[in-house]
């Protein structure tokens, strides 16, 4: 039984006299692909942004290589080794494609403002090293090459959702969390998104946390589901069990009398 | 792989970086002008070289601030001024040497441009701008009133400056070799992860927080930093003209600075460049014009002011509307490296 990387214990977030997370308690093994599902509206975003340390829960823990997060701010997340993508691709238009990947290594990278100005010694060779590591990981890992020094705005979709994969890996994460990764994608890419971040928890230590509507994708590709309803834990275990939950069924596909 | 099925080959994707053959090329071109200007220029030209050199300095900054960190700031020429007493100060109290006093002059600034970028932690755009306006007149009014230590309204008057016996050649070549280095660092700046970090704060603040981002840190030290080279160019300033007072300072003066941004380029180091070699000729420019048009002597000096005023508004109103880019939008379409946004969107 591998350990569990982040233990979400009875997370309450309310805007206002909304409910958006009621008692939402979950683990994520080391190592495993675990995917959060859920109607829309369910408060899986909501989840994400609270251990991204964007919301404040009310009330709950949420614990991270038995670190406690909450108590954190935001920026420390990347530092701890905890990496996210976006559901609206959040890159950085303006800069060139290695430019945003190497903004992924933003809190392992050193230079301070003086080297940083004159350009020498440590800023140099660190920047030297990044692109380095750039080039031979996640641009062959994610088929970037072609793109590396064009600039992000303009790009298609699909590969601007590979580039914040890569952006996210490039830290190498102890955890991937991914916003809809497959939402927008064409079938044959989704597969292909799938084998990837197979391949990073295979190759790499990675655990990835993961959300999405994709019920073919997140049933292949998941060890465990877990479900939310209405701000709710209403299931989680294998994908098989999930499938066979009577009050999942109801969920998807509304209650029978 | 279905990226490829728009069938464009990557180069016409996007904006590619700049050869770097090509970007040495012109640092040496740039050099080449800035040394050779004493010996083929008048006076008035090394003279212009200089207060060119200067707004360089200050632009540059302005544009690490409003540019490459999306804090708009309209009190730019308050930390000039922060800079120049600071300097002018020490220079005539401790008598201590110029380099020392620059530096004097970036630390003060920078302290200074921390205090009043606290407000660009809470709020954004044209909020912030109005915020910065307390940086313009609070400090205007300390200049102005603290009689004892800044000289009021008649200001400081400094000794004249000596550059290895070299007179005002020599410190032109000074200015010169600042800007150089301070055009450089920046350009430095943005080649590394704190460069990165300011790009990123711009465009999307809670991205870059999830990539380790301190985005308060990140906003004062862009804020900090802009004021710093404000700090150095108002330091030369001071010894330049060797007069230092407040009517230098005032909002029309970090307007002035905010078009040389606009008009060269936001978030670029050669528009800061070009915005501020294009604002400082633009009186000369101007009075070339009029006189074309124009033929009597007398008409000219009355004519000029106003339409100074009017035309630099004029030019922020035009490269907004039909070159946001600025100045560096047409070096870019010159190299052939336009980003044609439109025309990718009517695929």
């Amino acid at each position: 039984m591998a350990t569990d990387i982040l233990d979400v214990a009875g997370v309450n977030v309310a805007f206002g006299g909304i409910r958006a997370l009621s008692d939402v308690s979950l683990r994520v093994p080391e190592r495993s692909v675990t995917a959060v599902i859920g109607p829309n509206g369910a408060g899986k975003t909501t989840l994400f942004n609270v251990i991204s340390g964007f919301y404040r829960a009310q009330s709950g823990n949420v614990m991270f290589a038995g670190a406690d997060l909450l108590s954190q701010p935001a920026h420390t997340r990347s530092g701890v080794g905890i990496s996210r993508t976006f559901q609206n691709i959040a890159l950085f238009p303006g800069m060139t494609v290695a430019e945003n990947i190497k903004l992924g290594a933003h809190a392992q990278l050193r230079a301070n403002l003086f080297s940083a100005m004159l350009y020498l010694g440590s800023a140099a060779s660190e920047e030297r090293a990044i692109e380095r590591r750039i080039d031979e990981t996640v641009m062959t890992l994610l088929g970037l090459e072609e793109f590396r020094d064009s600039s992000v705005s303009g790009l298609p979709y699909g590969t601007q959702k590979r580039i914040e994969l890569a952006r996210a890996l490039i830290s190498q994460p102890r955890l991937l969390m991914l916003d809809e990764p497959f939402a927008g994608l064409p079938t044959a890419e989704k597969a292909k998104m799938a084998g990837q971040i197979r391949k990073v928890v295979a190759e790499t230590s990675v655990t990835v946390l993961l959300i999405d509507h994709d019920m073919e994708s997140i049933m292949n590709m998941s060890d465990q589901v877990v479900v939310l309803n209405f701000g709710q834990v209403i299931a989680a275990g294998t994908p098989g069990k999930v499938q066979a939950d009577p009050a999942v069924i109801e969920a998807y596909l509304g209650a029978e009398e | 792989m279905s990226a490829q099925v728009s069938a464009a080959p990557a180069a016409s994707f996007g904006r590619k970086a700049l050869d770097p053959r090509i970007e040495l090329l012109s640092w040496i071109l740039l050099v080449l002008a800035m040394v050779s200007v004493p010996l083929w220029g008048s006076v008035y030209a090394v003279y212009m070289a200089c207060l060119i050199a200067i707004n360089v300095i200050a632009t540059v900054g302005l544009n690490i601030t409003v540019g490459y960190a999306g804090l708009l700031s309209i009190g730019h020429s308050a930390f000039l001024g922060v800079g120049a007493y600071a300097s002018a100060l020490m220079w005539l109290h401790l008598g201590t040497p110029l380099a020392f006093n620059l530096v004097v002059g970036a630390v003060s600034a920078f302290a200074v441009g921390l205090v009043f970028g606290i407000p660009a932690l809470r709020i954004k755009g044209v909020y912030l701008a109005i915020a910065t306006l307390a940086a313009q007149y609070s400090l205007y009014f300390v200049f102005q009133q603290w009689t004892s230590v800044t000289g009021g309204d008649r200001g400081l008057s400094l000794p004249k400056i000596d550059v290895f016996g070299y007179g005002d050649t020599g410190f032109y070549y000074v200015v010169a070799f600042v800007a150089l280095v301070a055009t450089l660092a920046a350009r430095n700046l943005f080649r590394t992860r704190i460069g990165r970090s300011f790009i990123a704060v711009r465009e999307k603040d809670y991205a870059a927080q999830v990539l380790g981002i301190n985005v308060v840190v990140t906003k004062l030290v862009a804020f900090g930093i802009g004021a710093a080279y404000a700090g150095v160019a108002g330091a030369l300033l001071a010894a330049f003209l060797r007069i230092v007072n407040p009517d230098q300072f005032t909002l029309v003066s970090s307007v002035f600075f905010l078009a040389a941004v606009v008009v060269g380029g936001r978030g670029s180091i050669l528009g800061s460049i070009l915005g501020a070699l294009f604002m400082t000729m633009m009186p000369d420019l101007l009075r070339e014009v009029i006189a074309h048009f124009s033929s009597e002597g007398a008409d000219l000096a009355s004519l000029l002011s106003p339409v100074r005023e009017i035309a630099f508004g004029l030019l922020i109103v035009l490269f907004l509307i039909f070159e946001p880019r600025g100045l560096v939008g047409f070096v870019d379409r010159a190299l052939g490296r336009a980003e044609n946004v439109e025309a990718r969107q009517e695929h």
